[in-house]
């Protein structure tokens, strides 16, 4: 689950990780009042989306005075930002963030993720700050520094002064990077994060570190026992399908072709879609209905692949294991009747009591075409979307 | 023989009255699983489904002399259950739960790095040895007793290798699911080198997606120390980068973890990668044929000392595909 920053800020704020003066607004008027409250005589205007790349997309504004704060916010709110890494559509701004205008003289980056081959939270720094990670991790390498943390021993100060020096922070301002790191790692243990980024952290003129930027991703896993984070939860920001597929406990994923997949199990969907375009085919989606493949699961998949206009064939791929193949076949029948399905679905269904599932499919009457096996299921549903497509 | 479990091995299941542990472990002892009992806390002293229930964990150890646990507690305990486990002296523990968060997992792994517990899981359908012993949810009836040894980071893609090698005529000798969780327990390399030791496993089918470069591991541990054949395959081909594929560790980040690099990884290290799920079986089955033929039937140690030739061959072709494959690593267009 993603925060926005203000809300990251927030929890910066907690933390006493220093962040610049700022406040959230709905409105023009909201934005040149926080404007007032904050002084001047230099304000960002920072559009609230789920994405990074903002100011390079019009996203994040630097004005001198309180029309121009009031044209930045209301040129934003409402309005859809498209960033590098939000697609096409662009995500809606519904807030706008106003912060002081800071001055500085160098920044850094600094994030805290999980490091997957060591299985530790590492802390990562970079002398390339106010810079894409991806693009120093590629190109300079060298300017970017880690340290793993063992969980029973939490961060440690040398771990802190190892990074610090690598960066040729001094004096003082090495002693607020170790607080601030400190600060980070136990906002990461004690909030159940899955990243957290500042990007830039910068030095100012008389040698203060600020957060200039924020970003914390949650663990979705661990929101249960987080009821203050889940609160936070912005909705607007994410796919309406996807958000749909969750609220039912499924997993979906839009793509840009025309063959739609139900599938149990999220590495038989994954194969699923790779096997639609060995074949030629073009996968609409990603899909996992789960283990319980019910009517009503089906039903609700359905509905799900029919809401992309692109999709031309469903096919249904299942291997039934302690759900048995004639229930869900059973299932398929019944949301096909229920939902009206008028374009061509070929099914795959395979173990427990697959015979007896195709028996139910061939006398459903319903359009529905059975495939022998994985390839022929490929095969059969690519035929039938290029028919459908002329 | 096989690998973690066998026949004697003496499982207990925690979670054990719960509706899924029930499920469950009525399936368990329906294969023939030597289910011994089962712990729930607050219900020690009960009888269910004809099996003691303990409170702890270190309770059934000591009534039961169980040397393996089966876990079907709910996400929020999981790692509480997979640490009693480990502190019991439990030496197998498999984790089927799944949605565990990941910094729980980031401290049972640290403390698991103390003790002698294998971990397999979380997030998996668990380890079968078929005909002998089941420890999870997958279907035992797909199974057949036999030459193939099998490693996925995916359940149903498991039963897939599991369902074609059983229809090739090749059977499985052991089957573990590692998982599909971005911190967890045995990883491919573990599994691996056990099937390497294994006189019954004959070759192996490894089953990997996209994320971590846990499929990079295997590629140079593979190299290095397997003789047998592997026949690998890597969903996601497909997969957007930065979308998370259902489970939490299929994700590629920042042009890391593609299926692409996986495949050339394996291909590199001599495992026959195939890019269709559809043809693991058959593969698999044409990489044993000849080992499998008739006449080499009588002498099979002599067969296995012959293997250290093939090694060496295979070794040194290896090295010359690797070449080609760095470089076109290397020019890789970045997305």
């Amino acid at each position: 689950m993603n925060l926005h920053e203000y809300q990251a800020k927030d929890l910066f704020r907690q933390y006493g990780i220093p962040v610049p003066a700022g406040a959230v607004a709905a409105s023009a008027q909201e934005a040149i009042a926080a404007a007032q409250t904050l002084g001047g005589p230099l304000w960002v205007v920072k559009a609230q989306v789920h994405a990074g790349g903002r100011g390079k997309s019009g996203g994040v504004k630097l004005v001198r005075n309180l029309a121009a704060v009031r044209s930045a916010a209301a040129n934003m709110i409402g309005q859809r930002l498209v960033t590098a890494q939000t697609g096409a559509e662009g995500l809606p701004v519904e807030r706008v963030y106003v912060e002081l205008g800071s001055d500085f003289v160098r920044e850094i980056y600094v994030s805290l993720t999980l490091n997957r081959e060591q299985g530790r939270i590492a802390v990562i720094v970079s002398s390339a700050g106010g810079m894409d990670i991806e693009e120093v991790a590629a190109h300079t390498p060298e300017k970017i520094v880690t340290v793993n943390v063992h969980p029973a021993a939490g961060l440690q100060p040398y771990q802190c002064r190892k990074l610090a020096f690598a960066l040729k922070l001094k004096g003082e301002a090495m002693k607020e990077f170790q607080s601030i790191l400190m600060a980070l790692y136990r906002l990461y243990t004690e909030k159940d994060a899955s990243l957290l980024e500042i990007n830039p952290l910068i030095v100012t003129r008389d040698g203060r570190l600020v957060a200039l930027d924020a970003k914390i991703n949650i663990d979705a896993n661990a929101i249960f026992r987080q009821p203050g984070l889940a609160a936070l939860r912005d909705p607007e920001q994410e796919d309406p399908i996807e958000r749909r597929a969750s609220v039912h406990e499924l997993n979906y994923v839009s793509l840009d072709g025309d063959i739609a997949c139900m599938v149990n199990g999220a590495g038989l969907a994954m194969a699923t879609m790779d096997l639609i375009q060995l074949h030629g085919g073009h996968p609409a989606n990603f899909l996992d209905v789960g283990g319980g493949a019910t009517k009503e699961r089906v039903a609700v998949a359905f509905e799900l692949i029919f809401s992309n206009p692109k999709v031309r064939a469903v096919l249904i791929n299942i291997f039934g294991g302690i759900v048995r193949c004639d229930i869900i076949a059973e299932g398929v029948v019944a949301a096909v009747k229920e939902v009206g399905v008028a374009l061509p679905v070929v099914v795959r269904l395979e173990g427990t009591n697959a015979a007896l599932a195709r028996e139910i499919l061939a006398k459903s009457g319903l359009a529905i075409t059975a495939a022998a096996d994985l390839t022929d299921a490929a095969r059969k549903v690519i035929a039938l979307a290029k028919r459908g497509g002329e | 023989m096989s690998i973690l479990i066998n026949r004697n091995t003496r499982v207990i299941c925690q979670g054990f009255t719960g509706r899924q542990g029930t499920f469950h472990s009525e399936q368990s002892l329906a294969y023939g699983t030597k289910l011994v009992g089962g712990v729930t806390p607050g219900r020690g002293g009960e009888v269910h489904l004809g099996q003691p229930v303990f409170d702890t964990v270190e309770a059934a150890v000591r009534a039961t002399g169980a040397t393996a646990s089966m876990i079907y507690v709910p996400a929020a305990f999981a790692a509480d259950a997979i640490l009693e486990a480990a502190d019991a002296g439990v030496e197998l523990i498999v984790c089927i739960t799944e949605g565990v968060p990941v910094n729980d997992m980031v401290r049972v792994k640290a403390t698991l790095a103390q003790s002698t517990a294998r971990l397999v899981g979380p997030n998996c359908p668990g380890v079968i040895t078929p005909e002998e012993c089941k420890l999870g949810i997958m279907p035992g009836f797909i199974h057949k007793k036999g030459a193939v040894g099998i490693v996925s980071r995916s359940g149903t893609l498991t039963y897939e290798a599991v369902f074609q090698t059983t229809n090739v005529g090749l059977g499985q000798s052991t089957c573990v699911g590692i998982g599909g969780d971005p911190v967890r327990g045995m990883g491919f390399v573990e599994v691996l080198e056990l099937f390497e030791r294994d006189p019954d496993t004959e070759g192996v089918i490894l089953v990997g997606e996209i994320g971590g470069s846990d499929e990079e591991a295997a590629a140079a541990y593979i190299k290095k120390y397997v003789a047998k054949p592997v026949v690998a395959y890597i969903a996601g081909v497909t997969a957007p980068p930065g979308k998370r594929m259902g489970h939490a560790g299929a994700i590629v980040a920042g042009g890391k973890g593609t299926a692409a690099e996986k495949f050339a990884a394996l291909a590199a290290a001599g495992a026959r990668t195939v890019k269709s799920p559809a043809d693991l079986g058959k593969t698999m089955r044409e990489m044993l044929r000849p080992r499998r033929a008739p006449h080499a039937r009588p002498a099979p140690r002599k067969a296995a000392a012959a293997k250290k030739k093939p090694r060496a061959v295979k070794k040194a072709r290896a090295k010359a595909a690797s070449r080609p494959a760095r470089a076109a690593r290397r020019h890789r267009k970045r997305p």
